[in-house]
């Protein structure tokens, strides 16, 4: 492989999350390191999606904190996140039902846009040749996913498989340095899963991308990712490489009591 | 030639990014205009100018402000009346206190004045939605209604909120005929029209579009809910202002509160309903038909009473109006959200297959 993996890039530190009486996520630590395929595993319900959403800052953990590249986030709102280079997918696809396949995927070029209202009310010079080369860069991302053929196709149309490479091409259009994929595989057949694994692969490695992960497919985490934090009911009870994770005793259980 | 997108192979983005990227909807367009400008002028006499195209033009700016706001960002209004209400008595102020102001200025300025008031009342919609956001935008129709007919500052002390305009003009051209009424009209909706289009293909109009199909998406990706949703109110009820001030100045020349009352709001957001929400045809659609409906109702009704032996009062014809829109909007809502303009696109998508639909 040619990419090397780097320093700690992102670094969660003791982070606890509750829903009223529920606790999601209960004093969670692990750190992410620049280029690296970090997995999250664990359960239904475990809290997994829940980090993710705490990391970009969709939820607000109680307690914890998120050193993001040196430094220090008490509080992070998704704004913020995506301006620091943190793109993600969704579970259940978050697409906007009412636009096509390219606006959807230049909406993720938003916060490169420049130019203002008015300029583009009047496709003046300035707005008119951004908008194209905005344009450009989408194509590339289109192109890079093989979706060329649907690319006017409004996104509510689309079957579910294409629906999560489009929720990964708008992700893949903000060119994140860290991309946070939740379960992007799920409900996917064998061919479309390998297809999303050589994107995944390749989006790792092409751009240098550092990926968090979280899938259930067993599979494919321990062929594609570096190192895997496996939780369960809210609480972090592996870390490790592939392997180590594998051969560890609590999580076997944990995987065996939960019915997988 | 058939309707087709065959053959016109695009060598580059910016002829994809065109305004019209099928070449016959580009002449549709074309031609529709030169008829407008040139051709309806010469056909047309006095009385469907003012009572059918003059406020057909003036409504449908409104209502594509309106749907900018409702069908474009997904945000609720039942103040549209209000808008109209400013952008008209803005104008006005600005027209008669400012000696030698041109009239698009005072436009402009009630237009903006509209802008910043929706603004104001577009605040709550960082906070609510639904049901509490179609309140506070309500609470913008009573609270003008209330400002235009009680402070007489703001209508230059006349009683009961009656003003009125005379002698418009610009540069040289006086607009005094329904010709040159019509051909203003137009011509400002033509602007704003193309403008609309423009914003809602670029970052803007995605923003808005994407907070209104998935708001937590949106702001995840980077886009403030607070800078989209603010500036739809302002973009709209800039449109609305500056229709108010036509409808005030062109079509009324003289008017009270009245005329900007809550029915106008409703009237304005049954019109996207059933134009089509987020289309900036549908406005078009949506205006024309509540324009020409009581007129053909008119027309029609008695003539189809006398075929059975009935005569049908006045007051019949405007029940029917009524239970024809509120049929029509149950239709739409349940049936076609997208309204007339999504028919329009579906009949446009069997053209294009057509005559081999498979
Ligand atoms: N927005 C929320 N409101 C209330 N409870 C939530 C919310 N999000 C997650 N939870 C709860 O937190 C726990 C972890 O959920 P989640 O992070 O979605 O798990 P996973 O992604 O691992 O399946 C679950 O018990 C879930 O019910
Ligand atoms: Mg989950």
């Amino acid at each position: 492989m040619s990419r090397e993996i780097g320093e700690v890039i992102l670094d969660l530190k003791n982070v606890s999350l509750a829903f009223g009486g529920v606790k999601a996520l209960t004093d969670i630590s692990f750190d992410v390191r620049e280029h690296e395929i970090r997995a999250i595993i664990g359960p239904n319900g475990a809290g997994k999606s829940s980090m993710l959403n705490v990391i970009n800052g969709v939820y607000r953990p109680q307690q914890g904190e998120i050193v993001l590249r040196g430094r220090r986030f008490a509080r992070m709102n998704p704004y913020k996140a995506a301006q620091a280079g943190i793109s993600r997918t969704f579970q259940n696809i978050a697409l906007f039902k009412g636009m096509s396949v390219i606006d959807n995927i230049m909406t993720g070029r938003n916060l490169k846009i420049r130019t203002n209202l008015l300029l583009q009310a009047l496709w003046w010079g300035p707005a008119r040749r951004e908008e194209l080369a905005h344009r450009a860069k989408v194509e590339e991302v289109i192109d890079f996913l093989e979706i060329q053929h649907i690319r006017k196709t409004p996104v509510g149309r689309l079957p579910y498989g294409l629906q999560k490479r489009v929720d990964l091409g708008r992700a893949l259009a903000m060119e994140p340095s860290i991309l946070l994929l939740d379960e992007p595989m799920a409900g996917m057949n064998v061919e479309e899963k390998q297809d999303m694994c050589r994107f995944i692969l390749d989006v790792n490695d092409q751009f240098g991308t550092t990926i968090v992960l979280i899938e259930h497919d067993m599979g494919v985490v321990m062929d594609i990712s570096d190192r895997v934090v496996v939780l369960d009911y809210g609480k972090k009870i592996g870390d490790g490489d592939p392997d180590a994770v594998r051969s560890n005793p609590e999580v076997v259980s944990a995987y065996l009591g939960a019915g997988h | 030639m058939l309707y087709r997108e065959n053959g016109q192979f695009k060598t580059s983005y910016a002829d994809d990014q065109q305004i019209f990227p099928i070449a016959q909807d580009r002449w549709l367009i074309i031609g529709l205009l030169v008829f407008a400008f040139i051709g309806v002028p010469l056909l047309v006499d006095e009385y469907l100018f003012r009572a059918i195209l003059i406020p057909f033009l003036i409504l449908s700016l409104a209502a594509l402000g309106v749907n900018i706001l409702v069908g474009f960002c997904g945000q609720i209004t039942l103040g549209a009346g209000a808008f109209m209400a400013v952008g008209a008595y803005a104008a006005y102020n600005f027209h008669i206190r400012v000696d030698g102001m041109p009239l698009l200025v005072s436009f402009l300025l009630g237009g903006l004045t509209s802008a910043l008031v929706g603004i104001f009342f577009g605040i709550p919609s960082l906070r609510v939605r639904g049901l509490y956001l179609a309140v506070a935008t309500l609470a913008a129709q009573f609270f003008t209604d209330w400002v235009f007919l009680r402070v007489p500052w703001f209508t230059d002390n006349a009683s009961s909120g009656s003003v009125s305009v005379s002698n418009l003009h610009i540069l040289s051209w006086e607009i005094a005929s329904p010709l040159d009424k019509y051909l203003f009209c137009l011509a400002l909706l033509t602007v704003f029209a193309l403008a609309a289009k423009n914003m809602t293909r670029c970052a803007v109009g995605r923003q808005w579009m994407a907070i209104r199909d998935m708001d937590v998406a949106a702001e995840v990706i980077g886009i403030r809910p607070m800078f989209a949703k603010l500036s739809a109110f302002a973009v709209s009820s800039f449109y609305v202002g500056i229709a108010g001030a036509l409808w005030g100045f062109i079509h009324l020349a003289s008017w009270e509160p009245a005329a900007f009352s809550v029915d106008r709001s409703f009237q304005l957001l049954f019109m996207v309903i059933i134009g089509g929400l987020g289309s900036v045809m549908g406005s078009f659609f949506g205006a024309a038909f509540i324009v020409i409906l009581p007129i053909a109702l008119n027309q029609f009704l008695p003539a189809l009473g006398g075929l059975f032996g009935m005569t049908i009062s006045t007051a019949g014809i405007s029940h029917a109006e009524l239970i024809i829109f509120g049929a029509l909007i149950i239709f739409f809502l349940i049936k076609e959200p997208h309204g007339i303009a999504r028919l329009w696109s579906t009949g446009k998508e069997k053209l294009r297959l057509w005559p081999f639909p498979h």
